[in-house]
């Protein structure tokens, strides 16, 4: 979460870090999933900004990858549940 | 999104392990079709290998070159020589007239400016008209932008602003690749069509920027390159004695 806030400040600044409106869900461990919630005007941005993100930690590289949109937790819950049951890899 | 496509995905052909992750993350991120770039002497049996790969991970092999001549001349020998043993031909511009040569001429699909200082990115209006009455496209790579960070990030972000919005007044096609040359760089469309607005491209154009622009180059290079074309709106249709039949 800290990578995502630290990239966010880094390409839209302060201000545009204010409008992306982000906080954490959840976070499950052992799927390695993170649920974020965003303005949904800033979805975009949001996103450009977890695609940019390289390392973490200034040490591991990672490349993180959108799995599933939704505007609702139930309905994201519902999707991403759908997916592991097609045996699709996160 | 339909069919995306990764028109630039550089393998470590000698590295079998690591080019079979790269295919396999390609197939994971949902890519349908993938370009891989090949020396420009590489024999028959590498490009059969790879197509297999591909086929093994359910993807379609565009083959591909890149050139970066150091002159006009040397571009042209170099098309003589390569065009029709390659599905797609892109050229780094490293001067102003080899991207003049390249604009120009319709054996090349994609122009590349790899270089983020201003001086040496000649995509300019002039750059773009001649561009917009052949048939290259503006290739823009999104591994630099990952890579770089800071200022040299922002200069790279306001040149790639400024050509995107060259290329969207005169009609450029634009196509958006990845020029990965590992897993970590590697990013699905959604992704990149995001990392696009970065830069001021619309989500409708970034979309058909890794989609039918792509393609719709490919399938034209495609139909060029088989045994029926004969010159350009001429084709053989069947064979035989009997053609009337």
């Amino acid at each position: 979460m800290k990578a995502i806030w630290g990239k966010v400040y880094q390409l839209f600044g302060e201000v545009g870090a204010s409008q992306t409106a982000l906080s954490k869900i959840d976070y499950n461990k052992e799927q390695e999933i993170l649920v974020i919630r965003c303005s949904h005007k800033r979805l975009d941005s949001t996103i450009a900004a977890i695609a940019a993100i390289t390392e973490v930690e200034d040490e591991v590289s990672v490349a993180l990858r959108v799995v599933a949109i939704s505007g609702t937790l139930k309905a994201l819950r519902n999707k991403l549940s759908k997916q592991q049951c097609r045996g699709e890899q996160f | 999104m339909k069919n995306p496509v990764d028109l630039h995905l550089h393998l470590p052909l000698v590295k079998k392990e690591e080019t079979e992750d790269m295919l396999h993350q390609a197939s994971e991120l949902g890519y349908k079709s993938v370009g891989i770039p090949l020396p420009k002497r590489s024999r028959q049996d590498l490009t059969d290998h790879l197509r297999k790969a591909c086929v093994d991970h359910g993807l379609d092999l565009i083959t591909r070159v890149d050139l970066s001549p150091k002159s006009p001349k040397d571009l042209i020998r170099d098309l003589r020589q390569l065009r029709r043993k390659f599905e797609l031909v892109s050229v780094n511009c490293h001067s102003k007239a080899v991207a003049r040569q390249a604009a120009k001429d319709h054996r090349v699909d994609l122009l590349v400016f790899p270089s983020i200082n201003p001086r040496q990115r000649f995509f300019d209006l002039a750059e773009a008209r001649l561009a917009s009455q052949g048939l290259a496209a503006l290739e823009i790579e999104m591994a630099p932008l990952l890579r770089h960070s800071g200022s040299h990030r922002v200069r790279l972000i306001s040149c790639l602003r400024k050509e995107v919005s060259i290329a969207k007044r005169l009609k450029v096609p634009i196509v958006l690749s990845s020029n990965a040359h590992g897993i970590y760089e590697m990013r699905g469309p959604h992704e990149q069509t995001s990392l696009a607005t970065l830069f001021d491209l619309e989500s409708n154009l970034a979309r058909e920027a890794v989609t039918s622009v792509p393609m719709s180059i490919v399938k034209r290079n495609r139909e060029k390159l088989s045994p029926s074309y004969i010159a350009r709106g001429i084709r053989v249709v069947r064979r035989g004695k009997n053609c009337d039949t």
